[in-house]
């Protein structure tokens, strides 16, 4: 389940405004470059010549009579430069301004046929992701991790459950909030396969720093085969322990919260379980998904992520293996 | 030792002094009452400054623990040492400390000492109204840290951007304290910009056009007109959030037709001028400072006086800005970008004209001007950031990361902070009679400037490597370790520099070298009188005739004559051109403005737990402010035989 | 006439002595712009005339986002509204006339106009209760109501703080101590009632009527 025992990706998930991966980062990228350039040069001239000024003019001290020249007479020389150094920031202004038109220009050119549709729906502190498409039967719900297909447009439509949220995965695109009450949207592109990692951006509560999200960006056929996967229901587990597993899982709090389509369970106040398998992390985005980290998680979340909304199941040790089991069945 | 004082001759050698009997009886009428009810009851206006200033300083350093409590937290990945509940109070505490209870505060509480003195008036125009205004900000602080103390501080952000603010997501008490404190803290403010627009516009010495008006003073004037247009839609903001959480009224509740945006709109036509009020008092502060030690004028008055009033107009149409990344219309965010980029134009021009000043003047560099050029460092570096966040696009990757934070950093600390401290520097031996020890002052500086470089610098890389903002923790696969271990190592060169400061003043109160009324040589009104000033502030009131007047010649008339000795008295001066229009009766010293502010608080602190308290608690504001009103007969009496009719 | 003017026709200026310049022939009070408390009582309009405004944008912008405004079913009953503007509008005539007696100096004619002013404020807070009870929503029902509820509120508050005020200096210039300052006092509080009047008239318009168009 680690990203590093796939050959197709590479070892760590990236964050990284400075390394696109996607043709919004880069269009902002290349903006980005351009502005550094202008405004450095812009602080180094100011700053050598503040020092310059600083240097050449003569010491004086307290004694030192002032030169009240300036206030009998205009200082024209004076006022040309200042007034020519003005015109040269207003210039580098309207650079700028040029800049920011250009790629919002660029950005908003996204061409968006043949794009994935992907509901996103913010909570405290995971993300609820539903894939949208033209037939409702291939709608299939998950959570906290997408797939995406390299070189397809995403169409992310972004909305809140609770408070503001804000959806960054700086490696693919800038963010967007997602607000309650209203209905955003986000258009990217990954250019490039590979793990990609946001995070929530708008400060949302006791675990907004424990809200990430990861973006598994695949070769199109990949991508059509995981859809597939994800529309089936859960299928019925082979091994006996697995289900005495399911039957845990039904017949606990786990149901009050958490679907998984082919069963009974069908509550949406928590992530879908449905795939849980397919997933790489827990905790939207925060623990590796594997045995350890999942019974930590369900014998006391509150232990990893102090303040999550899913309370500590005390199970006994035979129920809690059964159940792991059948997790894992959620392929 | 005494330190020189050459320029004072022109002015002195021209004016005739008060004999001693007239100074006594000044110093009589002017001064504050003794023992503990008169500590309650006084208002002279240099007084309640001076607590004002150490009140606010106060306030500063307990934000700077607070921020020091941050970079222990994140200076490793993974740290437990402050869980998410405290911590999120911290960073909410430490923003609110700094915004609400440092920043703009410690720029009126400078003003409100150094106006009457640059203008050569004697008192404020409101003493009492300037004397609530000190205690209503005060306790309202004390009420905000109390809160804090019993782990009922705010922890939804400086900003408490609803839902999350709201009553659903932060039940409890804590937002409600966070939400009042705003109302002690604006309602401070809007009655400090009342006395100082008034005192600025009514109360100038004879001669003193507007247009011979300190700079200094020009951004007091500008940043009190601002502070009536801004911070009012705070207020109304936290009204309605109190409103929303107290009593169930839907402003912002998307459920039954409010809007959160409705709150971000409210609070950032705030929150972007709010920056400028923070921002525009300190290029007073460098004007007055570049001019003394640079000996010469600054350079361009007509264009820094535009400037500022450009800068102050532009203000109001930035903040939306503040919520590029919300769904708004694009277009409409352009038009943002535009005036944001557009405001940087007025404070090129300031940056320019002081340059040029510097350029063409002889230096005399001393620890106020050090502070001084590390704004033309920091503040212009911090201007450029801003400039990249102008833009729509950058800021979807920059916007809610560590590149705004050390954005915000470079801009308040190099904008205002650093100036601030070079006006400490530069005006500590009028406030005390003492200079700060030179040899500290810089080391201070310069412990300053490179830990603030070494704290806030990396958090730009930190930004654009994907760390987002109010986290208290991050993963350590990120590689975000590094960076965050040098900010924390320059926090705490800052701690030590801001130690050396406190260490400077302890000392320097005691021992440090006498100042005469003029140590650096400066040409404004305040260096005429003895340092500190005597309660009365002017013994002979001067006629202006310049915008420099120790520096330039004094034709006749030189001073005013028959103010009164034995009642506090102000002369009232025409608003464009200071000519003399009337006398006026200040008020005596009262406890009323320290009684009606307990008063006010009863009641914002008891409407935090009932509505009910605004029906009762009214009461004993009403009877308080009334007493404070109400004239004594004997008073009155007596000075009614001078009165003379219009 | 400015203040030298006034000054000069008095008699009443600064006086060159040489090198000094002798004020102490001059008022110890004056009147409107020349006066620390016009400006003062102009601040304080600048103050609330903003906060109305934002609340009335306020208004404006959750109506923009509602698709059916009001929320509740009616909007606010207008008799009520329509006689405390008509009352509140009468009210400046005697408030007018207070402040000129102020400016005349004429103690007796003060005292008269305003204890008519005070009259006047009895009614017109005795509506205002009617006011609230016929503005068919409450301040909880949704945000049409919460926003409506605020504009009376805010204006409500202004009414009370003016009434008292206004007491107060009425009390005070029957029982005295009397000077000069006073009178600018009366005229500067009668400048106040002007502004509550005023900003009264849009606020009415957008309570009673922003609803119906």
């Amino acid at each position: 389940m680690n990203a590093a025992m796939s050959s197709n990706e590479p070892a760590a998930a990236m964050q990284d405004a400075l390394r696109a991966a996607g043709t919004q980062a880069q269009h902002i990228g290349a903006l980005w470059n351009g502005t550094l350039v202008l405004c450095t040069l812009v602080f180094v001239a100011i700053v050598v010549a503040t020092i310059v000024a600083v240097w050449r003019a003569p010491r004086a001290d307290a004694a030192t009579r002032p030169d009240t020249t300036s206030l009998e007479g205009p200082e024209h020389r004076i006022w040309r430069r200042v007034g020519w150094a003005t015109g040269a920031a207003v210039a580098g202004l309207l650079v700028l301004l040029a800049g920011d038109v250009f790629t919002s220009r660029a950005l908003a050119r996204l061409p968006l046929r043949d794009a994935v549709n992907i509901e996103l729906v913010g909570h405290q502190w995971w993300w609820e992701a539903r894939y949208r498409d033209g037939d409702p039967s291939h709608e299939f719900t998950t959570a906290n991790e997408l797939t995406i297909p390299v070189g397809r447009p995403v169409i992310v439509t972004l909305r809140a459950n609770d408070v503001i949220h804000s959806l960054w995965v700086p490696s693919l695109s800038g963010k967007k909030d997602l607000i309650p009450g209203r209905t955003a949207t986000l258009r990217l592109r990954a250019d490039r396969a590979g793990t990609y990692r946001g995070q929530c951006a708008e400060f949302c509560g006791l675990e907004h720093a424990l809200m990430a999200l990861l973006v598994h960006a695949v070769p199109p056929a990949d991508y059509e085969a995981w859809a597939a996967r994800q529309r089936q229901p859960a299928s019925e587990p082979a091994d006996p322990v697995a289900r005495h597993g399911r039957d845990v899982f039904l017949g606990t709090s786990c149901v009050m919260c958490h679907t998984v389509s082919g069963t009974p369970a069908q509550a949406r106040t928590g992530p879908d379980l449905t795939h849980l398998a397919s997933r790489q992390t827990i905790a939207a985005g925060m623990f590796p998904n594997n045995r350890g980290y999942l019974a930590g998680w369900i014998g006391d979340p509150q232990a990893l992520k102090p303040g999550v909304n899913m309370p500590a199941n005390t199970l006994p040790p035979d129920d809690l293996q059964a159940l792991l089991a059948y997790l894992e069945t959620l392929r | 030792m005494t330190a020189p004082d050459p320029r004072h001759d022109t002015l002195e050698r021209r004016m005739p002094r008060a004999d001693p009997a007239a100074a006594t009886a000044l110093e009589r009428t002017w001064r504050d009452p003794p023992g503990i009810i008169g500590w309650f009851a006084a208002i002279n206006h240099k007084t309640i400054s001076k607590r004002f200033m150490v009140t606010t300083i106060l306030f500063f350093l307990a934000g700077g623990v607070l921020a020091l409590l941050i970079r222990l937290q994140l200076a490793q990945p993974n740290a437990g040492i402050i869980g998410p509940d405290r911590y999120n109070q911290i960073f909410t505490m430490h923003g609110s400390t700094m915004m609400f209870l440092f920043a703009v505060p410690v720029m009126q509480a400078v003003a409100t000492y150094l106006i009457p003195l640059m203008i050569g008036a004697r008192s404020l125009a409101f003493p009492r109204l300037n004397a609530y205004a000190y205690w209503i900000f005060t306790m309202g602080g004390i009420m905000l840290y109390a809160a804090f103390f019993v782990d009922a501080g705010p922890d939804a952000g400086w900003f408490a951007y609803v839902p999350l603010s709201g009553p659903q997501y932060s039940p409890g008490k804590r937002v409600d304290f966070w939400a009042q404190m705003i109302t002690f803290t604006e309602l401070s403010g809007l009655m400090e910009a009342v006395v100082i627009i008034t005192t600025i516009l009514k109360l100038r010495a004879p001669g003193m056009s507007l247009n011979r008006m300190p700079l200094y003073v020009w951004t007091m004037l500008v940043t009190s007109f601002m502070v009536l247009f801004a911070m009012p839609s705070v207020m109304l903001a936290s009204t309605a959030l109190i409103t929303d959480r107290l009593v169930g009224t839907h402003f912002y509740n998307p459920g039954e037709g409010g809007d959160a945006l409705l709150w971000q709109h409210l609070f950032w036509f705030f929150g972007h001028p709010e920056v400028y009020l923070i921002f525009i008092p300190p290029l007073g502060f460098i004007s007055s400072i570049v001019a003394t030690f640079a000996r010469r004028p600054v350079v361009g008055y007509p264009a820094m006086v535009l400037a500022l009033v450009t800068t102050a107009f532009l203000a109001f149409g930035l903040w939306v800005h503040h919520m590029f990344a919300t769904n708004l219309p694009e277009l409409g965010k352009t038009f943002f970008t535009a005036a944001s980029l557009i405001i940087a134009v007025p404070s090129a021009v300031q940056i320019f004209c002081w340059i040029a000043t510097l350029g063409s003047g002889r230096l005399h560099v001393k620890t106020p001007l050090l502070f001084v050029l590390a704004f033309f460092f920091i503040l212009v570096l911090g201007g450029l950031t801003g400039l990249m966040l102008a833009s729509v696009s950058l800021d979807t990757q920059l916007h809610d990361t560590f590149f705004v934070v050390a954005h915000l950093h470079y801009v308040l600390l190099g904008g205002a902070v650093f100036p601030l401290f070079g006006a400490f520097y530069y005006w500590f031996p009028k406030f005390t009679g003492r200079l700060l020890n030179e040899r500290l002052g810089r080391w201070n500086f310069w412990l300053f400037f490179i830990g603030f470089n070494v704290t806030f610098f990396p958090m730009h890389l930190l930004g654009l490597w994907g760390m987002p903002r109010r986290v208290y923790t991050y993963p350590a696969e990120m590689g975000w370790g590094d960076m965050n271990l040098v900010a924390s190592i320059g926090a705490a060169t800052i701690a030590a520099s801001v130690l050396l400061f406190l260490v400077n003043v302890a000392r320097s109160l005691r021992v440090g070298a006498v100042a005469g009324p003029d140590p650096w040589g400066a040409g404004t009104l305040e260096w005429s009188v003895a340092s500190p000033p005597p309660m009365g502030n002017f013994e002979v009131i001067p006629v202006v005739h310049g915008r420099y007047p120790l520096w330039q010649p004094q034709p006749e008339p030189t001073h005013v004559e028959g103010m009164s000795n034995e009642w506090r008295e102000v002369l009232v001066t025409t608003v464009a051109d200071a000519e003399p229009d009337h006398r006026l009766w200040m008020p005596s010293s009262s406890v009323w403005p320290f009684l009606s502010a307990l008063a006010t608080t009863v009641l914002f602190v008891g409407s935090i737990f009932t509505p009910w308290a605004v029906v009762w608690a009214a009461v004993p504001v009403a009877v308080a402010t009334t007493i404070w009103f109400w004239p004594r007969r004997a008073v009155v009496r007596e000075r009614v035989r001078s009165e003379l009719r219009p | 006439m400015n203040a030298l003017e006034q000054n000069r026709a008095a008699g009443k200026e600064a006086v060159r002595r040489g090198a000094a310049l002798d004020v102490s022939g001059m008022p110890t009070f004056a009147f409107s712009t020349r006066s620390p408390m016009w400006w003062g009582t102009m601040g304080l309009v600048a103050i609330e005339s903003t906060v109305f405004a934002l609340t009335i944008m306020a208004y404006f912008y959750l109506r923009s986002h509602a698709t059916v405004w009001p929320m509740s079913r009616f909007p606010p009953d207008l008799l009520w509204g329509n006689l405390n503007t008509a009352i509140l509008l009468a009210s400046m005539w005697p408030n007018h006339k207070a402040k000129q007696a102020a400016e005349r100096l004429d103690l007796h004619g003060v005292r008269l106009w305003m204890t008519v002013c005070m009259v006047f404020s009895l009614a017109f807070l005795a509506v205002r209760v009617f006011e609230f009870g016929a503005l068919n929503t409450r301040w909880d029902s949704d945000a049409y109501g919460s926003v409506v509820w605020m504009l009376l509120g805010l204006h409500t508050t202004h009414l009370v703080t003016d009434a008292y005020d206004s007491l107060v200096l009425t009390v005070l210039m029957f029982t005295g101590p009397h000077e000069g300052k006073r009178f600018v006092d009366v005229s500067e509080n009668a400048g106040y009632w002007y502004f509550v009047v005023l900003s009264w008239l849009p606020i009415y318009a957008v309570i009673y009527w922003g609803a119906r168009f």
